[in-house]
């Protein structure tokens, strides 16, 4: 009786919010007004429905939180116990490897094109996973240095004719040593003014790039960017398309290894302790500062490298792909696939940029239940899809081995 | 200098929109340290609202001056129930999960805002009827404060007095403040911090719309992406003037406003938002809690 009361005010509550926005439109010109009363119809039914569902998932959310304070023991999920089986691991781990080097051949080109799409958004995401993940610093102008390194590459072929493989290493120093710019007078702001520095940040580099014509050639961008030569193979154009993918697909790999290394080395260790508590690291022995920058601008070095190739593979670019849009999606990438864990952000790209493109038939739809999913993950899984479980050393058998050498 | 004094006024104006949007901000960031981002789409749907409401009361064939206020009285009305919807919905399940999580819960939720708008209305812009009327007072000043300048000028100085007697003096406003010290702490006393909050949101919203039917109108067209840049904008401003403080947004958003004007008027036009952005970081860096605000302590 409760819920029933409950979901008809929220119900009429939706059809009251909804009304001047859904429900009228007014032609200002020729000043007419055209009603659209079914619109609000639909929400207020719409709204009855969500809103047991709502109520209902809330609870269980809440019934789950209680239970895990009770057990006070870490849930493993299913799925991370089959993944800490070897045996279940390496075949796993082989299948995908098999699979992903087979896609070309199993997929038209055009899935080939969008799969390389949402690799790329694994090493960004990847790359920021670094800064924020690990770090624990909030960038929402990240998308300026990948901007930075599609634009080098562009300008720099343009101008000089400099090749893809050379362009490679010079947008990734690039990229870093913007970040080693921006960073340094910034990162010894708090964390949400360094978020908006950061985005204030992004806005300039796009607002340059767009505004620069005689350097940049303005809003119009660069077109006819060369396409990378793979020493003589992949002439056509089919092939060329291939050889993209598996250039991305070798640097995720790429960048898997050095960030799993990363993150248990001295430094990533250093990373996680600053994200936790800047005071006790200090305290430690940390140079707050330098730890800060290496992260900053480690992540910036990805996204420098993989602008470059971004560049090559659409050979266009101009500053509309470069927006506050991108860094967001990029960084919901993060965190909705798990902050800090690899395999996390990587599902995490692909289900965020797959799943837009495969819906193309809702396109006009896309956008809206992008944004309504950011918030209904956040809502009800908060940690995102993966959780980051850290490894864990387990004292009382250090003690024992310890205590077993002294008597 | 009658070049000087139309940037100075147009700075005014630009400042003053800013500072009532900011204002919503840093209440908002003072109390639950959010950054709102779907603030900006709130001023959006705001202006929206007035301009349905204007156009159906048009076609009803009211008077002028009566459809400046009920379209005024309407977009605050609306703005405020999207402002308590929104927080309800998206950010106080989130109470005491992780930092990131109702920031992208508000990212999430300016663009979900964004392309509601855009799929009931247009992606075009729309002409927004001019609410206020001309009238001449200033003889042959006229050229430097037209009376739309005039208008939003007083109504946002009017609205800024109002809301910090408000915080002030009224019990909520001793609430708020409270709350935004500490929050366990007004809890314990019994303040109920849920309602503190969401006042907070309606108050802020309520803000944002006065300003979005001001600029509106002042402008004359407005689509769903108006909301987006002027947020931007106004959260620079909170930080500018330090996030958190009620009399920093003012500062930070009459600053900004200026820096806009004089730049675009003496430098180049085309670099407006570059300007902006510069100026919160040279700012940031030499202050880092921005003009007013206050150094946190750290407590260990």
């Amino acid at each position: 009786m409760e819920g029933l009361k409950k979901s008809i005010l929220a119900s009429l509550w939706f059809m009251f919010l909804t009304l001047p926005i859904m429900g009228v439109f007014v032609n200002t010109i020729d000043k007419s007004v055209t009603w659209h009363f079914d619109r609000v119809l639909y929400v207020g039914v719409a709204a009855f429905v969500l809103s047991y569902l709502w109520r209902f998932m809330l609870e269980r959310k809440e019934k789950g939180q209680k239970a895990e304070e009770q057990a006070s023991v870490e849930k493993v999920t299913l799925f991370s116990k089959l993944m800490s089986n070897p045996k279940v691991y390496w075949p796993a781990l082989i299948a995908v490897a098999g699979f992903a080097v087979a896609f070309p051949k199993l997929f038209s080109m055009y899935q080939v094109n969008v799969m390389t799409s949402a690799l790329i958004y694994v090493v960004l995401g990847l790359g920021l996973n670094i800064v924020v993940g690990l770090a624990g610093l909030l960038d929402l102008g990240f998308v300026a240095f990948y901007a930075v390194g599609a634009y080098s590459y562009a300008l720099m072929n343009m101008y000089w004719g400099i090749s893809f493989w050379v362009a490679l290493p010079l947008g990734a120093l690039l990229g870093a040593l913007c970040g080693i710019l921006l960073g340094f007078p910034v990162l010894r702001l708090r964390g949400d003014y360094l978020a908006i520095v950061t985005l204030g940040f992004g806005e300039i580099i796009r607002l340059v790039l767009e505004n620069w014509g005689t350097f940049t050639h303005g809003p119009s961008g660069i077109s006819n960017i060369a396409r990378p030569e793979f020493f003589g193979f992949a002439k056509g154009f089919m092939a060329q398309i291939n050889f993209m993918y598996y250039l991305m697909l070798v640097m995720v790999i790429f960048t898997i290894f050095v960030v799993n290394r990363l993150k248990n080395s001295r430094i990533g260790r250093a990373w996680q302790a600053l994200r936790e508590d800047e005071i006790a690291c200090q305290a430690m022995g940390i140079d707050k500062m330098k730890t800060k920058l290496m992260a900053f601008s480690l992540g910036a070095t990805w996204a420098g490298l993989v602008g470059v190739v971004f560049a090559a593979k659409t050979t266009f670019i101009n500053p509309a792909s470069f927006t506050f849009l991108e860094s967001a999606i990029i960084l919901s990438i993060v965190v909705l696939g798990g902050m800090g864990s690899i395999l996390g952000v990587i599902l995490g790209a692909l289900v965020l940029i797959l799943l837009p493109e495969y819906m193309r038939d809702f396109s006009e739809y896309r956008m809206l239940i992008f944004g309504a999913t950011m918030v209904l993950v956040m809502v009800f899984r908060p940690q995102g899809l993966v959780r980051d479980v850290r490894k864990k050393i387990d004292i009382s058998a250090v003690k024992k081995a310890l205590g077993g050498a002294h008597e | 200098m009658e070049y000087f004094l139309e940037l100075f006024f147009s700075g005014l104006t630009r400042g003053s929109i800013y500072a009532l949007i900011a204002l919503g901000y840093t209440m908002v960031y003072g109390i639950i340290e959010l950054i709102n981002f779907a603030h900006g789409e709130i001023y959006m749907i705001g202006a929206f609202v007035g301009l349905v409401v204007a156009g159906i009361l048009t076609s009803f064939g009211f008077p002028a001056a009566s459809i400046v206020v009920l379209a005024s009285i309407a977009a605050i009305i609306y703005a405020a129930a999207y402002g308590y919807t929104i927080e309800k919905i998206a950010y106080r399940p989130l109470r005491g999960a992780p930092r990131l999580s109702p920031l992208i819960s508000a990212i999430g939720m300016s663009i979900f805002l964004q392309n509601y708008v855009m799929l009931s209305q247009t992606s075009d812009f729309l002409s927004f009827p001019s609410l206020i009327p001309e009238f001449n007072f200033l003889g042959k000043y006229e050229s430097m404060v037209g009376s739309s300048d005039f208008v939003i000028i007083v109504v946002a100085a009017v609205v800024m007095v109002a809301l910090n007697l408000f915080i002030k003096f009224t019990r909520m406003g001793k609430a708020m403040r409270a709350t935004a010290q500490n929050r366990k702490m007004a809890m314990l006393v019994g303040i109920n911090v849920d309602q503190v909050i969401s006042a907070t949101f309606v108050i802020g919203s309520a803000l944002a719309a006065v300003g979005g039917v001001l600029i509106a109108s002042h402008i004359g067209q407005i689509n769903f992406f108006i909301g987006f840049i002027a947020g931007i904008k106004a959260f620079t401003a909170a930080v500018l003037g330090g996030i958190g403080s009620v009399p920093g947004a003012m500062l930070g958003g009459l600053i900004l406003g200026w820096t806009e004007s004089f730049c675009t008027g003496y430098v180049s036009s085309d670099y407006e938002d570059v300007f902006a952005f510069a100026l919160l970081v040279l700012i940031l860096i030499f202050r880092p809690s921005g003009l007013l605000g206050k150094a946190p302590i750290q407590k260990v």
